[in-house]
Parts: C-alpha cells; sequence; structure tokens
C-alpha cells in the first residue's frame, strides 16, 4: 500500500469521525451513506468481482432485519402478542434488555442471513447470466410478498421496534457509529479477501466459470463462500437499519427491490464494477445525487434514478474507475509504453 | 384455506369459472409472453420493461376510452401508439445495448421499467382502473358461472392476433428477414438484409403486442402503473417454461398460469397471488437447472 493511499483511508476515517459532530442535524443521512457504501461493497463481490449480477441482495438485508426485529422483542415478549398488538403495547425495555438484545440480534441477524445464503446458494447459483439476475429479483419479491402475508411478524402492517433508551442525539450517535464500524469491518474484509487466493479464485470465475472448474477450482464452493460474505454484511446492515429506522415494514422498508435493491446495482456500476474503491465513490456519487434529486424532483425523483440508470448502463459503462484506469493507467500502476506513431490508451486491461 | 379447497370439490361449478377466468386471462398473458420471446429470439435482449409495456397500452386504451371512443375499438390506435413508443425505445436504449452483455440489457430494461411506471403513476396516479367495454355478461348454470362476454372477445383477439403475427413472419418478406437475422445476425447482413431495421421493428412489433394485451387487460381486469412487473415475471416464467422459439408451448405454459393462478388466488387467497407467480418462476428455474444437471452428469 503506497504512503498515499493509506493517508486518503486515514482522511476518510476520521472525516467519518467528525461528521456527526460537526453536522448534528445530518447524522442519519450520513449513517445511511455508510449504509450505501456497504451495500455497494457487497453487492460488488457477486457482481463485479465474481460476475454474478444479483438483481436481489435486499433479501438478506430483510431477513437480517427480521430475524433482529424478532430476537430482541422476543427476549422480552410474546412475538406474535406483539406484533398483534401493533405498536399498541408499550415497550418499555431497560437499558441492559435493550442493549443485550440488540448484540444477540445483530448476531443473529448476520449468522441468519450466512445461513440463508449458504441454503440459496444451493438452488440459485447454478444459474448463469440473465438467469441468476432474474431468480434472485424473484427470490427478494417472494420474500417480501411473503412477509407481508405472514401475521406472525406482523404481516404487511410492520413491526414497531423497541425505543432506543437515551435522548434523540444519542440514539443517532450510536447507529452512525455502528454503521461506520460495519462499512469499515467490511472494507478491511473485502480487501484482505481480493488479495487472496480466494479473490483470485472468484476472478477466474468472472472471466470464465467453465475454465476455472477445468484448472480444478471447486466454483460451487466459492460461489457460497462469496454469497455468503455478501449475506454476512448485509444482515448486520439490516439488523442496524431496523432499529435506526424505528419501524419495519415488508414491502418499504425491509425489502425494498425498487430502492435500495436496485441502488446497491447502479452504486457500484456508476462507480465501476470490479474493483475495490470503485462501489465506495460510486456510493457516495450516488447518494449525493440522490439525495439531492429527492429533495427538489419532488415525484420525479424514481424518473431520474430509472433515467440515470439507463444512461449509465448504456452511455458509461465502465463507470468512474474504469474510466480512469482507461485514461490515466498510471495511477493503478500500470505501465505504458508509448507506442510510436498510435495512441496507447488501452493499456489497463 | 382447507375450506376454500372443500368448496372446489363440493361445488364442481366454481371449477368451471375458475377455468373460463383462468383461460381468458392466460391468453392476454400468452401475448406478452409471445412479443417478449420474439425480441428475445431476434435481438438476444431480455425486455425487463415487458410488463410495463403492456401497463403503457392499459393506460393507453383507458385514455382513449375516456374520450368516448369504445375501447374495444381503442386496441389500434393503442397498439400504433405502442408502436411507435416502441421505436424510439429502441433507437435511444435498446439498439445501445444490442451489442454488450446480456447483463447490461437487462438492467437497461429494468431502468426503462422504472422510467415507464413511475411515469404512469405521475400522470394517471396511483389507483386501479379499468376501462369499460359496454358489452354483457354471460350467465350460466343457473346463474353460478358468469362471464362477461369481453373475456371471450379478448380471448378470440387473442387468437387472432397470434394467427396474424405467424402468418406475417412465416410469409410476409419482412418476416423472413426478423427469422434469418434470428438464426444468424452475421449471415443476414451478408446476404443484405438490414438487421437494425429488423431489430427496430421486432422490437417495435413487441411494443404493440405488448399495447394490445395492455388494453384487453384494462377491459376484462385491472390495471395500475405498478402492477407492470407482475406481468414481467409472468412473461419470464411463460417463456422459460415453454423455452424460446416454440409457440406452441408458450401458449400452453399462458393458459396453464392463467388457471394456476386463479386457483392459488381462491384456495390461498388473493395476497398470496403474486407470491404464487414469482414462487413458480423460482421453481421453473431450479427445475431447468436440475434438467442441465443431469445433462451433465450424462456427459461425465
Amino acid at each position: 500500500m503506497t504512503r498515499r493511499s493509506l493517508l486518503l483511508q486515514v482522511a476518510i476515517l476520521a472525516a467519518g469521525i467528525a461528521a456527526p459532530f460537526l453536522f448534528p442535524g445530518h447524522t442519519l443521512q450520513v449513517a445511511v451513506l455508510w449504509m450505501m457504501i456497504l451495500f455497494a461493497m457487497t453487492w460488488d463481490t457477486m457482481g463485479g468481482q465474481m460476475g454474478y449480477n444479483s438483481l436481489g441482495n435486499i433479501l438478506y438485508f430483510g431477513f437480517g432485519m427480521y430475524v433482529c426485529a424478532v430476537t430482541q422483542i422476543g427476549m422480552v415478549y410474546d412475538v406474535a402478542e406483539y406484533t398483534a398488538a401493533t405498536g399498541a403495547i408499550k415497550v418499555d425495555f431497560t437499558r441492559q434488555e435493550y442493549f443485550e438484545g440488540l448484540a444477540l440480534g445483530v448476531l443473529l441477524a448476520a449468522l441468519g442471513a450466512t445461513a440463508l445464503a449458504a441454503v440459496l446458494s444451493r438452488i440459485l447459483l447454478g444459474l448463469r447470466g440473465p438467469y441468476f439476475a432474474i431468480g434472485t429479483l424473484g427470490a427478494a419479491i417472494a420474500a417480501a410478498e411473503l412477509t407481508a402475508a405472514w401475521g406472525f411478524v406482523g404481516g404487511g402492517s410492520g413491526i414497531s421496534m423497541p425505543v432506543f433508551p437515551g435522548g434523540p442525539g444519542d440514539r443517532e450517535r450510536f447507529f452512525y457509529f455502528m454503521f461506520l464500524v460495519a462499512a469499515v469491518l467490511c472494507y478491511l474484509f473485502l480487501r484482505w479477501l481480493y488479495g487472496t487466493r480466494f479473490g483470485l479464485a472468484i476472478n477466474a470465475i468472472r472471466d470464465d466459470e467453465d475454465k476455472a472448474e477445468a484448472l480444478g477450482l471447486h466454483t460451487v464452493r466459492y460461489k457460497t463462500v462469496a454469497w455468503c460474505t455478501s449475506a454476512f454484511f448485509l444482515g448486520i446492515a439490516g439488523a442496524l437499519f431496523g432499529n435506526m429506522n424505528g419501524f419495519i415494514e415488508p414491502l418499504e422498508v425491509a425489502y425494498p427491490t425498487l430502492t435500495f435493491g436496485i441502488f446497491m446495482v447502479a452504486m457500484t456500476l456508476l462507480g465501476g464494477k470490479g474493483t475495490l474503491w470503485g462501489p465506495i465513490l460510486g456510493a457516495a456519487l450516488f447518494y449525493t445525487i440522490q439525495q439531492i434529486t429527492w429533495t427538489y424532483l419532488l415525484g420525479w425523483q424514481y424518473i431520474a434514478l430509472g433515467v440515470l440508470i439507463i444512461v449509465n448502463v448504456v452511455y458509461f459503462q465502465q463507470g468512474i474507475m474504469g474510466w480512469l484506469k482507461d485514461r490515466k493507467p498510471e495511477w493503478f500502476g500500470v505501465r505504458v509504453e508509448p507506442v510510436p506513431g498510435s495512441a496507447a490508451r488501452d493499456g489497463s486491461s | 384455506m382447507w375450506e376454500n379447497l372443500q368448496i372446489l370439490f363440493a361445488a364442481p361449478v366454481f371449477n368451471v369459472q375458475l377455468l373460463l377466468n383462468g383461460l381468458t386471462v392466460g391468453a392476454v398473458f400468452a401475448l406478452a409472453a409471445y412479443g417478449l420471446a420474439l425480441v428475445w429470439g431476434v435481438t438476444n435482449v431480455k425486455n425487463l420493461a415487458q410488463g410495463d409495456f403492456v401497463m403503457a397500452g392499459g393506460y393507453g386504451a383507458y385514455e382513449f376510452s375516456k374520450h368516448g371512443l369504445n375501447p374495444l375499438y381503442a386496441i389500434v390506435p393503442t397498439a400504433a401508439v405502442m408502436f411507435v413508443l416502441g421505436w424510439l425505445v429502441y433507437r435511444l436504449v435498446i439498439k445501445r445495448v444490442i451489442q454488450l452483455d446480456l447483463f447490461t440489457s437487462l438492467l437497461a430494461t429494468f431502468g426503462l421499467a422504472i422510467v415507464i411506471q413511475q411515469a404512469l403513476n405521475l400522470v394517471f396516479g396511483p389507483d386501479v382502473r379499468t376501462a369499460r367495454s359496454g358489452l354483457a355478461e354471460i350467465q350460466m348454470f343457473g346463474n353460478m358461472v358468469t362471464v362477461s362476454e369481453i373475456r371471450l372477445v379478448a380471448f378470440a383477439l387473442c387468437v387472432l392476433l397470434a394467427i396474424v403475427m405467424v402468418l406475417y413472419l412465416k410469409n410476409s418478406r419482412m418476416g423472413q428477414a426478423i427469422r434469418a437475422t434470428a438464426q444468424d445476425p452475421r449471415a443476414a447482413r451478408v446476404l443484405g438484409v438490414n438487421t437494425d431495421r429488423v431489430y427496430a421493428l421486432t422490437f417495435s412489433i413487441n411494443a404493440a403486442i405488448c399495447g394490445a394485451a395492455g388494453a384487453l387487460i384494462a377491459m376484462i381486469w385491472v390495471i395500475q402503473p405498478f402492477y407492470g412487473i407482475a406481468y414481467s415475471v409472468r412473461a419470464f416464467v411463460i417463456v422459460t417454461a415453454a423455452g424460446l422459439g416454440n409457440l406452441p408451448g408458450v401458449i400452453l405454459a399462458a393458459l396453464g398460469l392463467g388457471v394456476l393462478e386463479q386457483y392459488s388466488g381462491f384456495i390461498l387467497g388473493a395476497q398470496l397471488q403474486q407470491a404464487t407467480v414469482v414462487g413458480l418462476l423460482l421453481v421453473i428455474l431450479v427445475w431447468r437447472q436440475i434438467l442441465l444437471l443431469r445433462q451433465r452428469k450424462a456427459l461425465q
């Protein structure tokens, strides 16, 4: 790692720690930014590094959210009774009950989402290309519909989450730092992972799965582990987001295929898929654009989103990182020998 | 759930009602799926905006009928408008993703789907709408079974449209060019077929078919801006189950899906209807995978 990139990372981390104190009014918005970065990074593990474009990764987010909610409530109350009352039971969690429940809930959410990914891998990872994308989209929609029809977890009317013990400022800062830690851990883990043999193996699967298999890679195992990694972090993000939001419900909060679910893909593509920093850059840029359009384009924001996706995929395929790699290959450690008489442009690939 | 199942056995006449509803709706599914298979086969673009084209067609017919035109006749102008829209979409978006990898086209059409459904939502609002055709209802089996005439008309129109399409592809010069492009675009280009025009025409025809299907849906069922995704999923279910270029298979699968949805809606309740469709999609994808796995084993 060069000095410059280390400095950059330390600067970003310092900015992240300072943000809630500098802009106390926007703590939750910046917390969601960290979540978006986590979304993009986990999507890139599958879509960018391994070439398996999932449209339904949001499934693990929602699953983690519900596992955490049921755990937190189940430790103190009867879940069915609680959800049936739809918020009429005034929940009084003591400080200790709340944090014990949250810790256990986040843990179970992460493990539960990982286990679900392992099970779904057996079913869906044999699909390739567009079939995988459509299959995962179907799985996410099915999960939303089934949750909405399941009375035990409140069905379509959702669950109101336990109230955070402490002032509103405390609550925002607490979840902000939880998200910051989750995103940073995810980054560090993925950076390490892509540097190992595992990273090379999933890149080989992306480039040519049949050849990778012919070379003796146990592709199913690699694909399963990659998806479980995504699911693990998404489960944590879901558990935290449910608590930060204070209210969960299947269609808009837990399994929002059309917002968060498609944001993941759009952010990664915008930043440049298959790179470590592309998703982070894409998430930051996309989230900024989204916040602006959501505020100023009342009603038109989804159309802007759709147009952004189309323009991104059709005219700006390689993303920011890919574009930079194309323009400034020397920044990425690629030496380009100037060839006399021709423009030396594609030294990156 | 069990009570509903028992009703079906106790009063077999309900089966007739469900079958009739399912078959008439299934015929419209067949139209949308046929359009999807056509575009898929010729351009290799998997159009995730298929259902949203259907909804756009439905709103077209609704709008024409609001201005005094019988929605039954509104099918023609709706299809024409959708044809033009399809041409525009091809020129702006699809043309540029045909050469790229498959996920790109999938995502581009997904973006298109978002744009269309949100535009419909902005213009027409999120309420459920229907276009009244003004046709009567037929009572059968001593008023136990009700079928509106429009459903039968819709069924007949679907059959007619399918026959016209098949004859067009088989006999006309352009139809032959479309089929040639589907088989081998490069060879077709060498032999003088303007493949760009073929792609544009195929996509526009698909949009027109979807428009007609949507107009029929608006008359026999309901339309809503966000129902499009369900039609896209249905079209995928049908085409994946039947396979490309298998028209009898597409029709059978579509009618089967229509009937199955009616039954599951009756037995499991309406709130699980969409879950049934996507569940079926997963089942079919897994089933395909098992078939492929068996093929692979045979190679070892």
